[in-house]
């Protein structure tokens, strides 16, 4: 009946490798202390087993030096587990630079994910081999967490805000996608594969899954929809800052202080435009709550996000500063 | 050799109800506590048989999700808030701290009596949110699942929560002013018994950390019903606040639930090894540490949240410093047992189990404050093994093995050795079945809380399952000869083990003040022999 017996997940990802080395050291050094206790403990049980009723053990105060050596020791030991696992944390937070970028949507019960070249999947993610892979990933509803247990990667994704996961994937295959912080009555349906292609070949599902334009386009045709475009004039000259060449640089607040224009700005800014106004314009932006949805929230980013790649022009050095409009209350 | 009880006892001084009800006996109040404690934990016990069950097939074949989702819930937040944390201060500590330093009762007797009837009244709030429907949140009530999603009976449970919270602070405050102002004459700070000295540290997280539960859990009734925006995001919240707020209480509430267990292990290997203990103040001190330190380190579960890395840095370093006592702990208590007089009667037993289970769970808790590896195991059936082995290997262990000990000076009576060590033998076994496979199937990356499974798990939920089958078992052994023993087996007298302490030299039952004259206390507990140094060979 039972075939399968595994004892790990399979290898899947750049970062599993990684996490598995730290994961066998970890179970050395605890076999080796759990088995050494067990060991004493057995031995000394055993060896001073009580011979007589009348019998008493020897008093022995203590031992300021072993006290100091099981303080220390464990001590020293925990700290290169410490220093360890924050450098393979360090690696799995930062992702590198120029990282493919795909956006995730969680949902009670599914995940839907939509690629930049417009390309959508439900339960589904298909990934290229050998390269980087950012996810961005927001909820609609409750807390959700998205784990890929043959990658170890893991990150909640929680309403209101944006976390980021990434990955290399090395082998091409198919490997679970679980959900793992509880959400609701299908908590344990959340789930789906995720699967990892040679670039060719994903390049080939790539074309074959486009439909109606990339997530940059219809953020593009949003931004006309919306009306953004009234305001947020290229020439420098409409009642919202200019977009053009924003992202990912600062941006001067009316209160004096700077915000990086980041995805969680761009999503705060669209959703509360009152919260961060920018130097040297008005608060009239209205907010876009319940008008947009998650889904429409990321091309808006991925078109705004576009701007910004395709011309050096508009950083923020240069007046006025870019972002969404306004002056304090 | 065996004298008879004394004529009039606690359990004889007055029958009746009322006698019972209107008690202000500290040693009363314990049995009124474990009786009801017993009830919960039979009642926690059935929800995680039902959930055995349910996962022996990959399927939702037994019950649908959303009764699996309130199984689970339920059996949290019963085996939590109505057993782990008042089973041993409530019931061994409310009994024993007195008796041990010397005193004829807590400092407030009336608050005791009271604390009792809260823990009741907040228990009858989760049956009846139990009976009515049950809450499907999950032990930690996260938003904004608990105030926006869920439509089970949030409010109803959390209200329970935050009442027997009350409870679990007057005990504390109890224990503090008791340990502080009611010593016996020569019964110095650091002749407390390692019990006393635990139920302190126990003491001073109950005061500190629930009042914080009992805000977090108001504040999420108040944003279901008057859909206030504190924690939803929709309203203008912030969920992972809601994660700070509880997690502040909910990590230290570990060290509540395991510290007493702690306190009982030393005193067991003490008195089964008719020696005192090895390194007296840093066991006592490492107590201390570990309730002070245990306030730090709540944001180790929020290392997938996205919180700050250097947030998570310094979670991460600080839930390392935790675990640096307890590892002190355990060797102290080994070395104990070197060149004592081991006897291996079955309180023995469980403290013997207590070291090796709670090691384990202690050396898995390492993998979890590991930042990079924790990315991994978070939320699978690894963090579900691991706190299973510190709550169930440590705690209950702790507790029965107490319980044991103690046995002949709550009831007067011997229980059948035999029997006890052939449970001891059971819930070892079992316990290792059930709860070792998991870190396997964690590993493998088989999320907790779900009710429906990937097939290949299946070896390891089966093994867990045959595993909590004969943990049930040996559970219930006890539960029956410890009741037959209360009339049947033979007298105890006043010193069953040969053991040394307060609680020893008075007769069996106790008499309801305890001590005839307040006695003189000259040396500490435990003291078989005379003390002498000893350095490294």
């Amino acid at each position: 009946m039972f075939t399968n017996f595994p004892f790990f997940p399979q290898q899947a990802s750049e970062q599993a490798a990684t996490v598995d080395a730290l994961y066998f050291f970890l179970v050395a050094v605890s076999a080796f202390f759990a088995v050494l206790i067990a060991l004493l403990i057995v031995v000394f049980a055993v060896k001073f087993h009580r011979k007589d009723d009348s019998q008493v053990g020897e008093a022995i105060h203590g031992s300021l030096a072993l006290e100091l050596l099981w303080t220390l020791i464990p001590l020293g030991i925990t700290m290169v587990m410490f220093v360890w696992g924050a450098q393979v944390f360090f690696h799995m937070t930062r992702p590198p630079k120029g990282a493919m970028e795909i956006y995730v949507v969680g949902k009670q019960w599914m995940w839907k994910v939509q690629h930049m070249d417009g390309a959508r999947e439900i339960n589904e993610l298909h990934v290229p081999t050998g390269r980087p892979v950012k996810l961005i990933m927001g909820s609609e509803d409750v807390i959700h967490s998205f784990f890929i247990p043959d990658f170890r990667v893991k990150a909640d994704v929680i309403p209101g805000r944006y976390n980021t996961l990434w990955f290399t994937a090395t082998k091409a295959g198919r490997y679970h996608l679980f959900c793992t912080q509880y959400c609701g009555t299908k908590h344990s349906a959340m789930i789906g594969w995720v699967t990892a292609m040679e670039p060719a070949d994903y390049q080939t599902w790539l074309s074959g899954g486009a439909g109606g334009g990339t997530m940059a386009e219809n953020g593009a045709k949003l931004f006309q929809d919306l009306a953004c475009a009234t305001c947020h004039l290229e020439n420098g000259q409409g009642r919202g800052p200019v977009l053009k060449g924003a992202y990912g640089h600062q941006v001067l607040l009316q209160s004096g202080q700077t915000v990086t224009m980041d995805d969680a700005y761009i999503r705060e800014s669209i959703l509360t435009p009152q919260a961060k106004i920018v130097a040297g314009f008005t608060p009239i932006m209205p907010t876009f709550q319940g008008l947009v949805t998650e889904e429409q929230l990321l091309q808006l980013i991925a078109y705004v996000k576009s701007l910004g790649e395709s011309t050096g022009t508009g950083a923020a050095s240069t007046a006025p500063p870019p972002g969404p409009v306004q002056k304090q209350r | 050799m065996v004298s008879a009880p004394p004529t009039l006892n606690y359990l004889n001084n007055g029958y009746g109800l009322k006698s019972w009800l209107l008690t202000k006996d500290h040693k009363r109040i314990a049995l009124l506590y474990l009786l009801s404690i017993t009830f919960f934990f039979f009642l926690g016990g059935f929800f995680a048989l039902m959930i055995r069950l349910e996962l022996l097939t990959p399927a939702a074949d037994l019950v649908q999700p959303d009764t699996y989702n309130k199984l689970f819930t339920m059996h949290g937040v019963v085996m939590v808030f109505f057993f782990l944390i008042p089973s041993i201060p409530a019931v061994l500590g409310n009994f024993l701290i007195p008796i041990m330093i010397g005193a004829k009762d807590l400092a407030f007797p009336r608050i005791n009596l009271a604390s009792w009837y809260i823990y009741v009244l907040g228990g009858l709030f989760t049956i009846v949110a139990a009976i009515t429907g049950g809450v499907d949140t999950g032990w930690t009530f996260y938003a904004p699942y608990s105030t926006s999603a869920s439509n089970s009976h949030v409010i109803t449970a959390g209200l329970g929560v935050f009442i027997t919270g009350f409870s679990s602070i007057l005990t504390g405050l109890n224990f503090i002013v008791t340990v502080h102002r009611m010593r016996a004459p020569g019964m110095t700070w650091f002749r407390l018994p390692l019990f006393v000295w635990a139920h302190y540290a126990t003491s001073l997280i109950m005061i500190l950390g629930t009042p914080v539960i009992a805000i977090t859990v108001l504040l999420v009734a108040v944003e279901r019903a008057f859909h206030l925006g504190i924690f939803d995001p929709a309203l203008g919240g912030d969920p992972v606040l809601f994660q700070h707020l509880f997690w502040f209480y909910s990590h230290p509430a570990v060290y509540i639930m395991i510290l007493p267990a702690m306190g009982v292990v030393a005193e067991l290997v003490q008195a089964f090894s008719r020696k005192n203990i090895f390194g007296y103040t840093f066991v006592a001190f490492s107590s201390l540490a570990i309730a002070i330190i245990g306030f730090l380190v709540w944001g180790h579960h929020l290392f997938v949240s996205g919180q700050s890395t250097y947030a998570g840095l310094i979670f991460s370093i600080l839930s390392f410093f935790v675990a640096i006592p307890s590892a002190v702990k355990v060797f102290n208590w080994t070395a104990t047992i070197y060149k004592g007089s081991v006897s291996w009667d079955s309180p023995m037993l469980y403290a013997i189990g207590f070291i090796g289970l709670f090691t384990i769970g202690g050396l898995t808790g390492l993998f979890l404050a590991t930042l990079g590896m924790d990315i991994h195991l978070h939320d699978t059936y690894f963090i579900i093994a691991h706190f299973h082995y510190v709550m169930v290997g440590g705690a209950i262990f702790g507790y029965l093995g107490g319980l044991h000990y103690w046995w002949p000076k709550i009831t007067g009576r011997m229980y059948p050795e035999g029997w006890a060590k052939f449970a001891a033998l059971n819930v070892f076994v079992g316990f290792n079945l059930t709860f070792f496979p998991q870190f396997i199937v964690g590993y493998l990356g088989m999320p907790r809380r779900y009710a429906m499974y990937a097939p290949e798990f299946q070896v390891y939920n089966v093994l867990s399952t045959a595993g909590a089958t004969i943990l049930g078992v040996g559970y219930l052994i006890p539960m029956v000869y410890f009741l037959w023993s209360l009339k049947h087996a033979p007298l105890a007298g006043d010193n069953p083990w040969g053991a040394r302490g307060l609680e020893w030299e008075i007769p069996s039952p106790p008499p309801t003040e305890n001590f005839p004259a307040t006695p003189i206390v000259t040396e500490a507990t435990h003291q078989y022999a005379p003390s002498r140094e000893v350095g490294i060979a």
